[in-house]
């Protein structure tokens, strides 16, 4: 009986051990499922997953393109820039104490050695964490010198931006700064994600930012999970940045910057033909390699401030009125339309009356009765009063905005204003008042309304030059540019533009021109231009019956804009200039002269058919 | 001789057996499984420590040796020695359990451990095999219709869910759900009905909300993270991704030994103990997970071969017990690491870097040699050896 209810038991227990024993076997099937599911159904995926997990693509910033002028002179470079980093793990904990020794070899901050450490508290061991950046080299080499003492401190190469001419191509080329949020957020370039990335922020180095850029490279690594770096997989440099070739010639370029130093204002040189620039420099000057190591508050304050505006390129976003170098425009809108002839004479009494309103000459006494070629040679008002008012102004809007006015000229940099061409409808719209006779007057000397820039003024006289063929001002020397076939003609007549230049050489080389001052013959090559003075402050008629006082004796801001405008060799024009002087005093006194040095260095460089010559460097 | 020789009319021949005899009745083939798995556990921790002894494979290859003495020394003793102690056993490590409550240390957001004349002890581990032990000796004594009457298994019960209700509050969710399992297939095999099982687990189901109340964050944040791994795929989850990768992205074949980039780089969190089972995975591949399974499978199977040769319950069920809860280490941590269950810290038997795991394993492989050795002793319903 016993043995049977043992039997029972065991019959149960071995019965229930097989129904366990299929369960587990089932279990262990299930595990087998999930296996071949994820080791071979999804293998491919997981794989993936697996890589991604332990490579990391890190980019590499290609060197930025170099800049040189015409004649393969640098322009802009790049420099080795040194920077000392520190990397907690290998300080053996002593952090503080590897900081104190760096302080003694390169003096910090007290603000510099805070972030240095919250930086190393936030991040991991073996991250770098930079001290500082452009180092000297001797500041570089006392701490490679001292590297036993400091356990953890590394040196790092970079490269960094270098203007061979800081001052004097600040404003053509701009400079380089960190990108901002609002250009990360407008770009699908991954390089601007980059810390410490450096892009173009004004002239050519925004211009042609995307060409001199580059392609971005990448390191492959592999890393663990704590994200240090085991070792590179791959390594690709990119694409170094595009190499530009400008128009500028370094030489002409300093030569203008140094002739203009200490006035502010701007020189604009082309080429006539293919609107080539050869030189464009704007006043004051200011040093852009202080810009990549970051300006202290006081020197960016002092840019700020300073009344001469030197962070502006005046060359292009500068607007003067065009004063008498407009009176090649009223001439030659005269000349066309058949309302004077050469010989048309005008007498000049030192005034004129309109109603009874009284429009001087800049010669009180008057200039007597003087002809075309005379006017332009004399800059007579009274003469562009009466051709102004017998052309009228619609003629005179049409002629100025086909030699450019009131438009932008199109140059390959950022930032060009347009000027300003008054016509009748323009002062209706915006002004609401009907236009005057009064208005023909002012615009007739170049007065009033009428605002250009200088660059402006320079294509202006170029098309002159060139027998009024138009061009667009350039700065880069495309090699895959296909000259335009057919150049646009404006349709002057050659005749009456020779005409003008006529008046215009007479300016510079008749004994009784404007400016006389500015003439050169270089081995038989002379210039001719028209001087320019505008008002800053209206004359009072009080001022005026007082007699009128010198520019040199009212305050700088008070003072008139001196103008030049130039063109040379006149018997086979090629370079024309185009000069402003802020309230320089007068156009024959302040912008000639600078105009003569810049277009003598011109004709005796003759950068267009002849390239120079260099003895010291070697050459190229 | 350890044991005279006597004659009643309980207890049989296998007394009487000289150390020589139980040497050469020891199970070659069963050591021979034991071997293999642990010399794959020495290979997976030399993997997992980037191709070297140290820190893991040395330390558990010291410990096997340890162990596998012990697991020898275990075996040859008289297995009614155990049964007649396993109440004792079970009642030393219940007051263990109710030490570690009271005065034990906190480590890794558990109280687990406690120190016994400075050594330091887990005493959930001794616990298992208590367990078992004592389940085995009470059912021993039981007739079937004894244990389908209600009443007898008021007790087992008791004895189960004490220790269970004590590690749950560690909480070690891992061992409690090992020594729940193991217990609740124990009842079952002893033959208590369906129906109560029925009950129970409807019971249990109904309580769920109000036990969820009772769980740590940490542990409502496992199931959470299994029911849904790309919750948190950095956070929570990025344990079972990551071990989910290590796995699948070895292939059929595997990357080869030392080649795995998962472990190799530190993607798997706590390769060297939980998630062991992954740098085989990604190493061997399919073939390897299959080979480790089969020697896992051979191991249980053998043990309940084992159970069936032994003439006594006692024995018999000590060595399902045992072999079960084998099954239950293996199958809860593989399907674990496979994202099938959720993560409850449940080691892979012998491959898992640990001591004390180690120990209890190679204890319990040792208790099931002693029922090898042991299958022709006869035990009464009283154990009289020794009185």
């Amino acid at each position: 009986m016993m043995l049977s209810r043992e039997n029972d038991k065991t019959k149960m227990v071995s019965h229930r051990t097989m129904a366990v024993a299929c369960m587990e076997l089932c279990a262990g099937l299930v595990l087998f499922g999930r296996m071949y599911f994820l080791q071979v159904i999804n293998a491919d995926r997981y794989r993936t997953m697996a890589e991604e997990n332990r490579i990391s693509t890190r980019l590499l910033a290609p060197p930025r393109g170099l800049i040189f002028d015409r004649f393969g002179q640098s322009l802009a470079q790049n420099n080795q820039n040194f920077r000392v980093l520190i990397i907690s793990e290998l300080t053996d904990g002593k952090l503080n104490e590897v900081l104190e020794t760096l302080n003694k070899i390169l003096p910090l901050t007290e603000h510099e050695i805070q972030r240095v450490k919250k930086e190393v508290r936030r991040s991991r061991d073996f991250t770098p964490v930079p001290i500082r950046e452009n180092l000297s080299w001797e500041e570089m080499a006392s701490i490679q010198l001292n590297a036993p003492d400091l356990p953890g401190i590394v040196i790092d190469e970079g490269l960094s931006r270098y203007y061979p001419h800081p001052e004097e191509t600040a404003h053509m080329l701009g400079s380089v700064g960190s990108v901002s949020e609002k250009e990360q957020a407008t770009t699908t370039n991954p390089l601007y994600r980059l810390p410490g990335y450096k892009i173009g922020k004004d002239g050519i180095e925004l211009q042609y930012n995307d060409e001199l850029c580059g392609k971005e490279g990448a390191r492959r690594l592999e890393v663990n999970a704590g994200g240090r770096v085991i070792r590179e997989i791959e390594r690709d440099e990119g694409t170094p940045g595009k190499n530009l070739t400008l128009t500028i010639d370094a030489r002409l370029q300093n030569i203008a910057y140094n002739a203009l130093k200490g006035q502010s204002g701007s020189v604009v040189l082309l080429d006539i033909y293919s609107g080539e620039i050869l030189a464009m420099v704007s006043t004051p000057g200011f040093n852009t390699n202080a810009f990549n190591r970051g300006l202290t508050q006081a020197e960016w304050d002092e840019l700020i401030k300073n009344e001469k505006n030197p962070l502006m390129n005046k060359a292009l976003s500068g607007l003067y009125s065009p004063g008498s170098t407009f009176k090649i425009i009223v001439a030659l809108a005269a000349l066309e339309a058949g309302v004077i002839k050469p010989d048309t004479k005008v007498d000049c009494k030192g005034y004129v009356m309109n109603g009874n309103q009284r429009f001087h000459c800049w010669k009180h006494q008057g200039h007597g009765e003087v002809n075309l070629r005379e006017a332009i040679m004399h800059s007579c008002d009274i003469y562009f009063y009466e051709i102004a008012q017998r052309v009228g102004i619609d003629r005179i809007s049409a002629m100025a905005k086909k030699f450019g006015f009131g438009a932008i000229t199109g140059i390959d940099l950022p930032g060009e204003k347009s000027g300003l061409m008054p016509t009748r409808g323009w002062k209706e719209t915006i002004r609401g008042e009907l236009w005057t006779k009064g208005d023909t007057f002012n615009t007739g000397i170049g007065q009033g309304y009428v605002l250009a820039t200088p660059l402006q003024l320079a294509v202006m006289v170029a098309m002159v030059a060139n027998d009024g063929i138009k061009i667009t001002p350039k700065l880069l020397i495309d090699p895959n540019h296909k000259e335009v076939d057919r150049p646009q003609n404006l349709n002057i007549s050659k005749a009456n533009l020779q005409l003008v230049k006529e008046g215009m050489f007479d300016v510079v080389n008749n004994p009784k021109g404007t400016a006389r001052s500015a003439r050169v013959n270089v081995h038989g090559g002379l210039i001719a231009g028209k001087t320019g003075t505008t008002q800053v402050k209206r004359i009072t008629m009080k001022e005026r019956e007082e007699g009128l006082k010198s520019q040199d004796e009212i305050p700088w801001k008070d003072r008139n804009h001196a103008l030049f405008v130039s063109f040379g060799p006149t018997t086979s024009p090629r370079y024309a200039i185009s000069v402003v002087v802020e309230h320089g005093g007068g156009g024959s006194t302040a912008a000639a002269p600078i105009a003569r040095e810049v277009m003598k260095a011109a004709l005796e460089m003759d950068p267009v058919t002849k390239p120079p010559v260099f003895h010291e460097k070697g050459g190229q | 001789m350890l044991f005279p020789k006597r004659s009643t009319s309980f207890v049989d021949s296998g007394s009487d057996m000289t150390i020589k005899d139980k040497l050469l009745h020891l199970s070659v083939f069963y050591l021979f499984l034991i071997l293999i798995v642990a010399c794959t556990g020495f290979l997976v921790l030399y993997a997992a420590a980037n191709g070297s002894w140290n820190p893991w494979a040395s330390k558990q290859f010291i410990r096997f040796i340890f162990g596998i003495i012990m697991l020898i020394g275990i075996s040859l003793i008289d297995i009614r020695f155990w049964m007649k102690y396993a109440y004792v056993l079970y009642i030393a490590s219940l007051v263990l359990l109710i030490a570690v409550e009271l005065f034990g240390h906190v480590g890794m957001g558990a109280q687990r451990w406690v120190s016994i004349a400075g050594i330091r002890c887990q005493p959930s581990e001794p616990m298992k095999i208590a367990l078992i032990l004592a389940l085995a000796k009470y059912f021993h004594n039981a007739q079937l219709s004894d244990i389908q009457s209600m009443s007898f298994i008021v007790m087992p019960s008791a004895m189960v869910a004490l220790p269970v209700l004590l590690v749950l509050k560690q909480p070690d969710l891992g061992t409690a759900v090992l020594m729940a399992g193991g217990a609740v297939v124990m009842f079952f095999l002893v033959g208590v009905q369906l129906w109560k099982f029925i009950l129970v687990t409807a019971c249990g189901l109904g309580f769920i909300p109000i036990a969820w109340q009772f769980l740590h964050d940490y542990q409502k944040d496992r199931v959470f993270t299994f029911l849904d791994p790309e919750r948190d795929p950095l956070g929570k989850g990025y344990h079972i991704l990551q071990s989910k990768i290590t796995l699948g992205s070895g292939g059929v074949f595997g990357k080869g030994f030392l080649q795995g980039t998962q472990s190799r780089l530190n993607f798997l969190p706590e390769k060297q103990t939980d998630f062991i089972f992954t740098v085989l995975a990604e190493e061997f591949g399919l073939i390897g997970g299959i080979f480790l399974l089969i020697m896992y499978f051979g191991l249980i199977f053998y043990g309940y071969m084992i159970a069936f040769r032994s003439t006594n319950m006692f024995g018999r069920l000590l060595a399902l017990g045992l072999s079960t809860n084998l099954f239950m280490y293996v199958f809860i941590n593989i399907a674990m690491v496979m994202g099938i269950l959720p993560v409850v810290g449940v080691p892979l038997p012998m491959i898992s870097y640990g001591g004390t795991v180690m120990l209890t394993l190679m204890f319990s492989f040792g208790l099931v040699e002693c029922v090898n050795v042991h299958s022709n002793v006869q035990i009464g319903r009283r154990i009289s050896f020794d009185d």
